[in-house]
């Protein structure tokens, strides 16, 4: 599968991530060289196999609907780069 | 030429739980901004969500009273997007298992039955809110991590009537399963809508466009209305409907384009790894029918063939559970085998003045009891309707009984035509024009002169028994 | 004599008799640190920090009496910096304890003021990828430590710490705890609590302990092992006394011995080092047989999808609204102030690993690649679980190399991150298949390096893992030997 530098650009502006240019060359050829390596799988057949996203057998994990303990507003707030009385900032969100 | 519209909805319903979907916050609405968080609904790192059980519950109660599939197998996903709303910018979803799916709801539309479909119902996570200033935006996260149900119709929909129909015929079920509070102005209730129009007869869909923040039914009606009239207006004049959002601009009534470069959505679901999947058995559904109420529709025809009301009477008087309920109790204690004076009571009166006050028929603090007392003293002609109804009205503003109020009043009618008599004499002696005109066949003279006996009595004279004397008497002579 | 030297075994007993206080071995250490990690960089803000541990009310009568706990930079500690070795987690200070600090509390453990080094959120094989800087082998200051847990491997390995917990999602534990000379066990899935690990990949990441030998290992196992109501996806299974399984003798258990993993790439002297050991566990009653785990060679593409994938959504919360770094005065480009803002955040704040793996992630989720990649990478993962499900139907355990190479050279791979994913060749099959893995150590290179050898047994089969593990290290001296600093 040949990953292409315009591939990069969108799936990093998916991840909102910027990429330098230096950065977009060398992760193109590296993904590249990634991807031909993971290509390998295409050799098996699949087909009837059941994709496994969870590997216990576990099933129907529910909790009661009852209070558990909030953060005081000072805990939740500790960490903003930006804060105004109890909120978080952001740069403008334009709708 | 000739079109159709085309509309699916799709409602976005706080479920009723006492704390998120995810962790043990309250759902509260309306405290502090940021004081109902955690790790969990904060999606800080290292933190894990578990389900909660009622969430669930009211998940599968709402898909099987909506006629779903409840899927035996089913799971939740991710979905992935960045906004500062969404503290993991990505939100927990179900993708491709929905818990439940292929529903439908009836509604009536101008007298006749219509299906609408429900595409599915699945269980999410609710985002938090942002605050707009000038260059920056606040985040509050106290809503994040509510449960939300998402209940999607199929394009079945074919007016801003039935639009609305299909959300009250929602709602109403919805209050009926007590799973929800259903109050827009909270945003306990959401709805989007998409539409398009199209050439009657044609099979393919036109072009839609989606229409958000309505904050009412009617303003989903209205939305709904401007927006044909608008892509009619685009087609009419040989240009094309483009595919975008739309915003429903209160005070202006119109939909406004949000003309933001629209990114083609690539969500990047997959199975949520911190969720193992969940069995739904057999024994659970039957559990849960059975805690589901009986629903507006059955009560309906039910009310027809117990007290012989309309249809459209019944689907008044079981529009909301609670009120049906009382309802159901005037019907059966009422007296008489024919219901329908019971039941005009309470779609006229006892129903305007709820809606009067902004509240349903319950909170007017009148119970049953009382109402078929004050009816008890009309229905033996004691009381007039008239003073009947300001009786009711002072009966739920200070919580008085009905024969109090009539007492203190003096409203008993004075039937007695040996009290009357003076008055139907003196009528007659000062109107002998009426009289003469009565006689000449004037029925509207007659009227005339039960008024100046009826004023003669300071409103208390039973009028049926004064227009009795008075054709009594005026034959006599 | 030298406390920091002694296993917490050890130090339990003098603590017992009361020969010693638990603040004579934070001493201790305090001073071990500070005069060993300027070389070894084990632990990260070392300058900020105190270098002391956190002092509890040590009760006599708690399983840990106050032997100090080294933890990694991905575990979540209350007010305590957590910044999982990133730029973009700058300053974090998580508002509670993960569920496996809050057990270790009870349980009367010190917790030690200073996290250890990793490769920025558990991206890597050697300990280079960390914002503040390699840690360094300590039997050799050139070589890496391997990683992701290389911190925690290395302060255990250079006597800077009694006993560690490491986070393992395809090795991170045990090929660390393989290079550095330790015993590193990832647990099986759902063994351990999750709650408070910084997740990267969380279909696979397990916490799991490094010691210096078997039994502080069970030890450990005994406090942070159960069921946790916060954490969806922990086992409802009983926890056993893991000491109970320490001496028990490994006659007649049979242990199968993968071919494929003995195979081109395996370097000549870690093999015979391993071929030793298994001739060791026939000599101590072992049955030895060959099998095959026939999709071997998939795991580790498999495992560059799915662990990628997770962590480019698990990591998509750092975006410098709520904790960490936020790159102010953003460019604004023709894109909005916001998106600016998440943009230029994510491209300063993460590594280039990172980086990597978030797009190759976000690249096998994305629209049109979901099937090709995601969605087979999950059915090759069941074919892998098949494969062990076969071999555990008549085999007890199954013994292969941790990693293919001793410690490499720092520098050596980081440039081709291919090579780099193949030094987890070994150690991801556990994690896809959720099975629990231990590292003990079984020999040294000509240049004095150690090997590790890996015992893999069914999910909750822990006790096997520590009888086999203790019986070939009571009967071998490799755990014995430190390095010189």
């Amino acid at each position: 599968m040949a990953i292409t530098k315009e591939t990069v650009e969108y799936v990093a502006h998916l991840a909102r991530i910027q990429l330098e240019e230096h950065e977009l060359e060398k992760l193109s050829a590296q993904l590249k060289s990634i991807l031909d390596f993971i290509d390998q799988l295409k050799k098996l057949e699949v087909s009837n196999i059941k994709p496994t996203s969870h590997i216990l057998p576990i099933n129907n994990v529910l909790r009661e609907d009852t209070r558990g303990e909030s953060l005081a507003v000072e805990k939740t707030l500790m960490n903003a780069p930006r804060k105004e009385g109890n909120f978080f900032v952001v740069p403008k969100v334009i709708e | 030429m000739n079109y159709e519209a085309v509309i699916g909805l799709e409602v976005h319903l706080h479920l009723k739980t006492k704390t998120k979907a995810f962790c043990g916050c309250s759902t509260e609405f309306g405290n502090e901004p940021n004081s109902q968080v955690c790790p969990v609904c904060l999606g800080f790192p290292g933190s894990l969500p578990v389900l909660n059980k009622v969430a669930l519950d009211y998940a599968i109660r709402t898909g099987l009273a909506l006629n779903c599939k409840i899927q035996e197998f089913t799971k939740f996903d991710r979905k992935n997007y960045f906004y500062p709303d969404l503290p993991k910018n990505y939100q927990i979803s179900q993708y491709d298992l929905p818990f439940s799916r292929d529903g439908f709801l009836d509604i009536n539309i101008e007298g006749k039955p219509k299906r609408i479909g429900i595409t599915r119902a699945h269980l999410e996570e609710d985002a938090g809110k942002l605050i707009h200033k000038e260059n920056t935006s606040l985040v509050d996260f106290n809503r994040t991590g509510i449960p939300l149900l998402e209940i999607v119709s199929e394009p079945d929909i074919n007016s801003p009537q039935e639009a609305y129909e299909y959300l009250t015929a929602l709602k109403s079920i919805l209050e009926y399963l007590e799973v929800s509070d259903c109050d827009m102005e909270k945003g306990s209730l959401r709805c989007d809508a998409n539409i398009s129009i199209r050439e009657k007869g044609q099979k393919q869909f036109g072009t839609k466009a989606e229409l958000k923040n309505m904050n009412s039914f009617k303003g989903v009606k209205d939305a709904l209305q401007f927006e044909i009239e608008r892509q009619i207006g685009v087609l009419e004049s040989g240009e094309k409907v483009i595919q975008e959002t739309r915003l429903w601009d209160t005070k202006e009534l119109k939909t406004v384009s949000m003309r933001t470069k629209e990114e083609a959505k690539d969500y990047r679901y997959f199975p949520e790894p911190d969720l193992p999947p969940f069995i739904i058995s057999v024994e659970k559904i039957a559990e849960i029918k059975k805690s589901i109420p009986e629903l507006p529709k059955e009560k309906m025809l039910r009310f027809v063939k117990e007290f012989g009301l309309s249809e459209y009477d019944a689907g008044i008087l079981v529009a909301s559970r609670r009120d049906s309920e009382y309802a159901e109790e005037c019907l059966k204690a009422y007296p008489s085998k024919d219901k329908k004076a019971i039941a005009n009571w309470l779609i006229g009166p006892l129903l305007s003045e709820a809606n009067n006050r902004n509240s349903n028929i319950c909170g007017l603090k009148v119970l049953p009891k009382g109402l078929l007392e004050l009816v008890g003293f009309v229905d033996r002609q004691e009381i007039s309707h008239l003073s009947a109804k300001a009786v009711l009205t002072e009966m739920i503003d200070s919580a008085k009984g009905a024969s109090a109020i009539i007492k203190e009043k003096n409203l008993i009618q004075i039937s007695d035509t040996g009290s009357l008599n003076a008055a139907v004499e003196e009528a007659i002696k000062e109107n002998a024009k009426s009289v003469a005109d009565y006689k000449q066949g004037k029925l509207n003279a007659l009227m005339f002169l039960v008024g100046q006996v009826m004023k003669k009595s300071q409103g208390k004279a039973n009028p049926k028994v004064v227009q009795e004397m008075l054709k009594r008497r005026l034959a006599d002579a | 004599m030298e406390l920091y030297k002694l296993t917490g075994h050890e130090l339990l007993k003098k603590l017992s008799s009361k020969e010693i206080t638990s603040e004579d071995i934070s001493l201790a250490l305090k001073k071990r640190i500070k005069e060993t990690d300027p070389r070894v960089k084990a632990y990260v803000r070392t300058d900020k920090s105190g270098t002391e541990a956190k002092r509890i009310e040590a009760r006599d009568n708690s399983a840990l009496k106050g032997i100090p706990v080294s933890i990694k930079d991905n575990i979540c500690t209350d007010g305590l910096n957590t910044e999982c070795s990133s730029r973009i987690l700058t300053g974090f200070k998580p508002p509670y304890d993960a569920t496996v600090i809050k057990k270790l509390k009870v349980s009367g453990a010190s917790i030690l003021d200073l996290k250890t080094n990793m490769d920025e959120f558990a991206f890597g094989s050697s300990t280079e990828n960390s914002f503040f800087g390699p840690t360094r082998n300590p039997w050799n200051l050139e070589c890496v430590p391997g990683g992701s847990s290389g911190g925690s491997a290395a302060a255990v390995a250079s006597d800077e710490a009694i006993m560690a917990l490491g986070s393992d999602t395809g090795g991170s534990i045990r090929q660390p705890a393989s290079f550095c000379g330790v015993v590193g066990l990832k647990p099986t899935y759902g063994r351990v609590s999750r709650y408070g690990l910084i997740a990267f990949a969380s279909s696979l990441d397990q916490i799991g302990p490094i010691t210096k030998d078997t039994e502080d290992s069970a030890l450990l196992m005994n406090i942070i092992s159960g069921h946790d109501p916060f954490d969806s996806t922990s086992a409802c299974v009983d926890v056993p006394d893991y000491t109970k399984s320490l001496g028990m003798d490994i006659k007649g258990l049979k242990i199968a011995i993968p071919k494929e993993y003995f195979v081109e790439g395996l370097d000549p002297q870690v093999k015979s080092s391993i071929e030793e050991a298994i001739n060791e566990l026939k000599k101590l009653g072992a049955e030895i047989k060959e099998v095959s785990l026939p999709h071997s060679e998939y795991a580790v593409p498999v495992y560059y999808i799915i662990a990628t994938a997770e962590a480019s959504s698990n990591l998509a919360r750092f975006d410098g609204v709520q904790y960490g770094f936020r790159a102010e005065d953003s460019r604004s480009k023709d894109e909005s102030k916001l998106i600016s803002m998440y943009k230029d955040t994510r491209g300063q704040g993460f590594g280039q690993e990172a980086k990597r793996r978030i797009i190759l992630g976000t690249f096998v989720l994305s629209h049109g690649y979901y099937d090709a990649y995601y969605l087979r990478a999950l059915k090759v993962r069941t074919l892998i679980k098949e494969d062990f499900d076969a071999v555990f139907k008549e085999f007890d355990c199954i013994v292969t190399p941790t990693a293919p190479t001793a410690a490499f050279k720092i520098g050596e791979k980081i440039e081709d991150p291919l090579r780099m994913y193949l030094s987890d060749i070994y150690t991801i099959s556990a994690n896809l298949s959720g099975i629990p893995a231990i590292s003990v150590p079984c020999g040294f290179t000509k240049n004095d390096l150690p090997v590790g050898l890996q015992i893999l047994a069914k999910p909750f089969g822990e006790e096997t893992l520590f009888r086999v593990a203790h019986t070939y290290e009571q009967n071998t001296p490799w755990h014995k030997r430190r390095p010189t600093l």
